[in-house]
Parts: structure tokens; C-alpha cells; sequence
């Protein structure tokens, strides 16, 4: 079956300044997957989901989101793109000065034109959804790193976006919460058919939720693994692919031998 | 009450089956684009209508999320409202997927999110009174603590962090000195001229001199400069200790080993201590330009015969008044900064306020301060 790209990036190379942190890179998101950007620290992979959501532009190349090229277009179709994706920043982003529920229901005010009972309804269900009823009237400096998470990802998802970028969703939380927000994951996208892009590098939520991984090298500063994180754990040609997988160190490797 | 056969709209079928039942067939896409449209059309028709019973069946949806299941909640409200009995077609289970997601059951009365309840004014009273007495304590345990840091720095000198002491001279006092200088020079300007409106009156002409010189040494420069450095530097010492509170920062510190107030407060505090009686006397200087600008353009006096009338009236007593005045200020200013600083809790939003409360007291306190000093000085003499 041919699967529908809904992102295409195309020879993307990102700097800045003098420095290059990625070098022509092209891959294709298909609706519907799971994708993993991996790679080790200050490989580039925040920086490659900044330029895939517009946060910022890239030296050459293009993006393109459901056929838009988002490096290039006009304001107005960026905006139309953007209401098409939810974003989980790494800190979360919520606004300090709103309540758990102002946050969840600003977006949702925003763009539609519900009734207030139904936008009420509509941040009720979204809580449902990351297990946060109760805690609608705290404020975000209230919460806890996973409740921050979740309200994020809440808020995130309150329009039902088509895309939904997370940005190390699992970073600082121990693992009940980080497979509590990994099951999460996998139930958005199995029951609304939401496209994930994940950025991480923690090996539990690769192997849980992901169906295609892409890993960023910080020397090539390019692509140098794609497909399936099982069969590239173990079947890799590059040492270095398999040493990140297998959680090995170079330096007890060297000094083993 | 119109009762139409069957109403077609872009998304769903609302027909009659038999005396009183209808149902509500769904198609299309449920989602945050649609539904909006659909919840108002369709309680607005549904309402217009006599049912006994409403079926809504969602078997030929091609998209269906929260917002669809938003629509059959709303949908029910009306239903159950009117005493009408409610059901749901749903046989490929699209809307059940998505309630065993939000794990919200249909069939259950529909919650919604609650609202703070408003607090009584008594409640408010009293909320505020403790918040007072535990800021007061804050206050207090401020004050002792930075005596101690000084005392501290005083008996052993290299505790002082000397290069951001310096830094913060720099940012305090050097950087400031264009601002108050503009200000001092047109304030001087202000009162030549204000008051050489009256004094020539009398052929008094000469008196100006006096009256801006000594009016700025001992009250307006001291006064002018306090002000423009808490706008300036106390706000940005409380934005600055705030953020570093949210962020954890200041406990990091604190871990260390480090007296957060002799690390942030101390270095602050005397650099302030030793440029803003500086400021204020560059201050005086641009004043007492400004004043002799007027006198020698439009009142006719000689620039040699201004300049020995101002030292004529200024003692050295005046000038070192006003700047020990000033170094209190300084003292208020930079102390109030770093304690709004400290007491930030919070978000974004709190950084905010503690600059805010950082200026308005700060400015407050100044002028009670000055107020002070002026009945004070009364009892000297």
C-alpha cells in the first residue's frame, strides 16, 4: 500500500551563524506514523523540529506540510498550516498566568466558535484524556514535571491537530509517568489517526511508540539511520548506531579491548 | 411550531421515523472545523421540534474526535432537558473509541469544569492580613540578614564579589549618568525660569541663582536621581533576582554553599551606596548649568556674577546633606529591589510584579524618607 507523505523535507541545512548544525537533509513523514527523530545531545534534533513547525527558517531548503512549503509562504497560510499542528514543547510553555484550564481552552477560544458550556465540556474531556481532572483552577507553577507534561500535551492537542510534535515528552519523568505518557501517545494516534513527530533519545519510548526512527549524527551532521529501531539495534552496519541503542560508552569500550 | 419532514444540512440528516421519534444521522467529518456550525443549527432545529425520542447515528461519519463526541453531549443536554429519550447508533464504534479515550461515559450526568468559587470579602480580609504579616517577616529577616552579610564583608573582606560590585556601579551609576544628567539639566532649566517669572518682578533677578541651587542640592537632586535610579536599577535588580528565584537559581546557590544575599544583595546594595550620591551630584552640577542658561539668556545676568551668587548661598553643609540623603536612598532603593527580588514565587507574572513593587515602594519610601529628613533637620537647626 503506498502510504501519503504529509511532511516533506527537502535538502534542509540549518546554521547558526557560521556554525552548520544539520547538512542537507531530506526525509518524508507519512500520515498517520509514528516518527522518531533521535540522536545524541546537540545533534540538531530541536533545532530540525523548530524548522519543521516554522519556529525558524532554514539557510536552503524547504519544508513543505500537507503540500505548503511553510520556508516560503505567506503569513496567512503559515497561520492555516499552524492550526493544522499541536506543539509539546520541552518545558512545556504553559502561560504562568493562567490557570491549567485557561491554558487548554485558549486555543480551542481562539480558532472555533464553540458556546462557553461547550469549551468548558470540550477542556473537561481534554483532561479526561491525560488523566488531569481536578486540577483545572492550578496554576502551572502547581504542577509537578509530569502534570506540566500532561496539561501540555493537553493543550496541545486541543484542537485535534493533525500533527502533533513532541519535543522530549518524556525527559525528567520516571518511568511509570514516562509509559503512562507513552501509552498516551499510541492511543492519540491510534484513535484519531493523529501523525506524531517525536523528538528523544530515551530508548524505552523509542521501542514503545515508534514505527520509523531517523538518527542524526553530530559529525555528519546528516541522516545515518532510517527504518525500524529493532531491526536497527541489531542489524546497523555503523558501530556507533548500534553503541547509541545498546546504551554502550566508548570509552568502556576502548577500554575493554 | 413548524414540524418539517426532514431537514438536510451539509453534515447531517434530521428526519422523522414515526409519531414523535427522530433521528439524527450524521455525515461527513465530526471535528473542531464542523462542529461548532452543527452544535448551533442543530439544537436551534432540535428545539424547534416535539419529539419524545432522538436517535443520533453516527454509522456513516468519516472522521469523528472530541468535538464530535462534543456535539452528541450537547445534543443530549437537550434531549434529556425536554424529558426525550436518547440513543446512539454507533456500529463501527467510532464515537466508543473515543470515549474510552476521554473515558468519559455518555450516560452519565454531563460534568463540566469547575469554577473557582468567589471567596467572601471576610476571607479576602483575612487572607490579606496574613499575607502582610508573612511578607513583614520576609522584611524583617531581610534586613537582618543583609546586616549580617555586611558584617560578614566587614571582617573579612574577600567574602565581597568586587568585580560584580563593579559591574553593577557600572550598570548603576556610569550608565545612568545621560538620563539624570538630561533630567537635572532641564528640572534646572523648569525652575529658572518659573521662578524668574516672579523674582524680576522685584528686579530680584539674581535670587534665581539661589533658589535653583539650593533647591536642587538639597532637596530635588537627591530626590530627581532616587527616582530615576529605582525606575532604573531597582526594578531591574528585582526582575533580575526574581527570575534566577523561578529558576531555581538562588537554590542552586544556596546548595553551594553560597549566602544568596551576600552572592546577589550585598555587591548591589554597596555599589549603589557609593554611585548614587555620585549621580547626585552630577545631578546638581547639570542643574545649576540649566539655571545659568536662563539667567544669561533671558534675564540678563553675567555668567560670572551667577557662579559667585551659587557659591555665595551653597555650603559645603548643603551639598554633603544632599548627598548623604541620596546614599540612603540608594540604601532603600537596592534593598527594596533585592527583597522583591526574593520574594518572587511563581511565573512570568510574578517577575512582573516584583519590579512593579520594586519601583512603588521604592518611590514611596524615598519620599517618606525625605519627609523625615526634612522635619529632622528642623529640629537641628
Amino acid at each position: 500500500m503506498e502510504k501519503k507523505s504529509i511532511i516533506n523535507v527537502r535538502n534542509l541545512t540549518a546554521r547558526y551563524g557560521d556554525e552548520t548544525i544539520l547538512d542537507n537533509i531530506s526525509f518524508d513523514v507519512f500520515e498517520g506514523e509514528i516518527l522518531v527523530i533521535l540522536g545524541g545531545s546537540g545533534c540538531g534534533k530541536s533545532t530540525l523540529l523548530k524548522h519543521m513547525t516554522g519556529l525558524l527558517t532554514p539557510s536552503s531548503g524547504s519544508v513543505h506540510i500537507d503540500g505548503v512549503d511553510i520556508t516560503s509562504c505567506d503569513d496567512r497560510r503559515l497561520h492555516d498550516i499552524l492550526k493544522k499542528i499541536g506543539i509539546l514543547f520541552q518545558s512545556s510553555a504553559l502561560l504562568g498566568s493562567m490557570t491549567v484550564a485557561e491554558n487548554i481552552a485558549l486555543p480551542v477560544g481562539e480558532y472555533s466558535l464553540l458556546p462557553k458550556s461547550s469549551v468548558d465540556m470540550l477542556v473537561y474531556l481534554k483532561l479526561r484524556t491525560v488523566d488531569l481532572v481536578g486540577f483545572e483552577d492550578y496554576f502551572p507553577s502547581q504542577l509537578s514535571g509530569g502534570m506540566k507534561k500532561r496539561a501540555g500535551l493537553a493543550r496541545a492537542l486541543a484542537l485535534n491537530p493533525k500533527i502533533l510534535f513532541l519535543d522530549e515528552p518524556t525527559a525528567g519523568l520516571d518511568p511509570v509517568i514516562s509509559s503512562e505518557i507513552d501509552d498516551l501517545i499510541l492511543q492519540i494516534n491510534k484513535s484519531i489517526g493523529t501523525t506524531i513527530v517525536i523528538v528523544t533519545h530515551d530508548l524505552d519510548t523509542i521501542f514503545s511508540v515508534a514505527g520509523r526512527i531517523i538518527m542524526l549524527d553530530k559529525k555528519t551532521k546528516s541522516i545515518i539511520a532510517e527504518g525500524d529501531p529493532r531491526y536497527i539495534k541489531e542489524h546497523n552496519p555503523d558501530p556507533s548506531v548500534r553503541q547509541f541503542f545498546n546504551r554502550n560508552s566508548k570509552i568502556v569500550n576502548q577500554w575493554l579491548q | 411550531m413548524k414540524k418539517p419532514e426532514q431537514i438536510k444540512s451539509e453534515y447531517y440528516n434530521l428526519s422523522e421515523n414515526d409519531n414523535g421519534s427522530y433521528t439524527v444521522r450524521f455525515h461527513g467529518k465530526l471535528d473542531a472545523g464542523s462542529s461548532p456550525e452543527i452544535i448551533a443549527q442543530l439544537i436551534r432545529e432540535v428545539n424547534s421540534l416535539s419529539f419524545t425520542s432522538l436517535t443520533a447515528d453516527v454509522d456513516d461519519v468519516s472522521y469523528f474526535d472530541d468535538f464530535g463526541l462534543l456535539v452528541l453531549i450537547e445534543l443530549k443536554k437537550v434531549v434529556k432537558n425536554r424529558n426525550g429519550k436518547f440513543r446512539i447508533t454507533d456500529k463501527n464504534e467510532t464515537a466508543k473509541n473515543i470515549l474510552s479515550m476521554t473515558e468519559t461515559d455518555l450516560y452519565k450526568p454531563a460534568e463540566t469544569v469547575k469554577r473557582k468559587r468567589p471567596r467572601r470579602i471576610i476571607e479576602q480580609f483575612g487572607e490579606n492580613v496574613m499575607k502582610n504579616a508573612s511578607n513583614f517577616k520576609i522584611l524583617i529577616s531581610f534586613i537582618g540578614s543583609a546586616l549580617l552579610s555586611f558584617y560578614q564583608v566587614c571582617r573579612n573582606p574577600k567574602l565581597l564579589r568586587i568585580n560584580d560590585t563593579i559591574l553593577y556601579m557600572e550598570k548603576t551609576g556610569v550608565n545612568a549618568v545621560p538620563i539624570v544628567a538630561l533630567i537635572s539639566f532641564l528640572l534646572g532649566l523648569v525652575i529658572a525660569f518659573m521662578s524668574s517669572l516672579q523674582l524680576e518682578q522685584f528686579g530680584a533677578n539674581i535670587y534665581v541663582a539661589s533658589l535653583v541651587s539650593i533647591a536642587m542640592v538639597s532637596e530635588l537632586g537627591p530626590i530627581m536621581t532616587a527616582i530615576v535610579v529605582a525606575g532604573r536599577s531597582g526594578s531591574a535588580f528585582a526582575a533580575e533576582i526574581g527570575t534566577m528565584k523561578i529558576s531555581e537559581e538562588i537554590d542552586a546557590l544556596f546548595v553551594m554553599g553560597f549566602d544568596p544575599t551576600l552572592f546577589l544583595a550585598v555587591p548591589r546594595i554597596l555599589a549603589s551606596i557609593v554611585v548614587v550620591p555620585l549621580l547626585t551630584l552630577f545631578s546638581d552640577i547639570f542643574a545649576i548649568a540649566g539655571g545659568l542658561v536662563i539667567g544669561v539668556l533671558i534675564l540678563d545676568l553675567t555668567m560670572s556674577s551667577y557662579i559667585t551668587q551659587t557659591l555665595k548661598v551653597l555650603t559645603l553643609f548643603e551639598v554633603v546633606w544632599g548627598m548623604s540623603k541620596s546614599a540612603v536612598f540608594a540604601v532603600i532603593i537596592s534593598w527594596v529591589g533585592c527583597l522583591r527580588g526574593f520574594q518572587t514565587r511563581g511565573g512570568a507574572d510574578a517577575v512582573g510584579n516584583a519590579a512593579t513593587s520594586a519601583v512603588v515602594s521604592g518611590i514611596f519610601l524615598i519620599i517618606l524618607f525625605d519627609s523625615m529628613f526634612a522635619v529632622g533637620r528642623s529640629f537641628l537647626k
